[in-house]
């Protein structure tokens, strides 16, 4: 298999009825850990994964994957802020990905049982995913997008409306989804989880990439005044 | 005219006694009914969730008109039909006017465009709220209809039921197309009409008390079998 990586954007921007939401940005996604999109509210964090990741084209310049596109798509995933669940129980959501892959419906069962042992949710595999509590849905969603063994994940704030101990059980799951092999780039409000999980940082502020740089190098001494201010946790606009 | 109290009376009289005309009238009028609900949901339910997946420049206009369809007159639709099936009609050969193929084929017409507007309208929400994951997950259109249908079944059982009960208390079309012939055509609704009109007014209201009993029979027996309106509310 070709790997997806390095992931290039070349000048992307994003609009959206005339304005301008991102960019122009240049990037290349590459090597391995996880690397944390940061920066205040409308930043353009969401927009900028959601090119990544091919949810949205870009409106100038360019998104490019190593792997052809058909390849690249099977081979990610994208956790989103609110989770979206299929009216269907918990054992059918986790089971849906393998069968839109063309699986036979008992080995995908089989392996959805699986996933839910190693992601503690065998209590819940009947129940509807729409009943289950936040914390709940968003472990389905990590577990539904981990389950195809994805070399890229994408997550939109995964832990934004959880409490501490949801939170605990995503970083658990992401630091050992990390440590076999899968590539991360995630959003995160949360200057804790930033300095618990990253690898390296992206700053977003105004729609633009403002730094790109090693976590450690990152928070010790932030290049830009704004990111200085972000994360000493003042205001940012 | 006995009054509504001995109508009411002799119409239990009929039902109880398994009066045979009577139970023909209901055999046909569920066997046309239930036949136009199906084939209609068959195209209906597919043409909704397909305009709620699929955007091109003419969507806006096949939908007004759709929803204009919905309120289709029978009368006008009997009379396109009973023209296209007559002898001399386009598909006069088949020799289907004044059968109950002629009636299912009206019926259809009449409530395809309900039933593919109501679940348009269902799966249009569904699939606002499932746009990004399939799109994320790579999902081929046809999947995405499929896990749309599959999931909003119950909002489709209740469009296809819309669909039954317009169908089933519908005059005006099989009356025409079908012609009201005893022991051949003759449905509920047209023998009320009949009956009603020779001032029979018993069995008119027999006739009436059991079109109204199936209406709820067959709502409640598929959301029975649906398991609808139960522990979840999709």
């Amino acid at each position: 298999m070709v790997s997806l990586l390095p992931l290039t954007l070349t000048a992307a921007t994003a609009h959206r009825r005339g304005k301008a939401l991102l960019g122009p940005v240049d990037y290349t996604l590459e090597g391995v850990g996880i690397t944390m999109v940061i920066g205040p509210n409308g930043a353009g964090k969401t927009t900028l994964l959601r090119l990544m990741h091919g949810l949205q084209r870009p409106s100038g310049g360019s998104v490019e994957w190593a792997a052809p596109p058909i390849e690249a798509r099977q081979n990610q995933a994208f956790v989103f802020q609110t989770p979206i669940m299929m009216r269907r129980s918990v054992l059918d959501s986790l089971a849906y990905p393998l069968r839109l892959r063309g699986m036979a419906k008992p080995e995908a069962l089989l392996a959805a049982r699986k996933c839910a042992h190693r992601f503690g949710m065998e209590a819940l595999l009947d129940s509807a995913a729409p009943w289950l509590s936040g914390g709940e849905k968003q472990k389905l969603a990590l577990a539904r997008a981990l389950i195809i063994k994805p070399e890229l994940l994408f997550l939109d704030e995964p832990s934004a409306n959880l409490d501490g101990r949801a939170t605990r059980e995503i970083e658990a799951i992401l630091t050992a989804a990390k440590a076999a092999g899968t590539r991360i780039v995630m959003s995160s409000h949360d200057m804790g989880q930033a300095r618990r999980l990253a690898d390296d940082i992206l700053f977003m502020h105004k729609g633009l990439l403002h730094e790109k740089s090693d976590a450690t190098a990152f928070f010790a001494a932030p290049i830009s005044p704004e990111a200085l201010a972000f994360i000493t946790g003042e205001i940012v606009e | 005219m006995n009054g509504v109290g001995q109508g009411f009376w002799d119409a239990w009289k009929l039902i109880l006694g398994l009066d045979p005309d009577l139970y023909e009238i209901v055999f046909l009028s569920l066997q046309v009914t239930l036949s136009a609900t199906l084939i209609a949901a068959l195209i209906g339910l597919p043409a909704g969730a397909w305009l709620a997946v699929k955007r091109f420049w003419l969507r806006r206009y096949v939908i007004a008109v759709l929803n204009a369809l919905m309120g289709l007159p029978p009368v006008v639709v009997g009379l396109f039909v009973y023209m296209a099936l007559s002898r001399a009609g386009p598909l006069g050969g088949f020799g289907l006017l004044f059968s109950p193929g002629a009636m299912i084929i009206a019926q259809v017409i009449i409530i395809t465009p309900l039933i593919a507007s109501i679940s348009h309208q269902s799966l249009r929400e569904l699939w606002a709220e499932y746009h990004d994951l399939l799109i994320s997950m790579n999902a081929t259109r046809r999947q995405r209809i499929m896990a749309l249908v599959w999931d909003g079944r119950r909002a489709l059982l209740t469009a296809s039921l819309a669909g039954f009960g317009r169908a089933i208390g519908e005059v005006g079309a099989i009356m025409i197309v079908g012609g009201n012939i005893e022991h051949a055509t003759r449905v509920l609704t047209t023998a009320i009409a009949l009956e009603t009109g020779k001032g029979n007014f018993a069995f008119a209201m027999g006739l009436g008390l059991v079109l109204i009993m199936l209406a709820v029979i067959v709502n409640l027996a598929i959301h029975t079998l649906g398991k609808t309106e139960r522990a979840s509310t999709w």
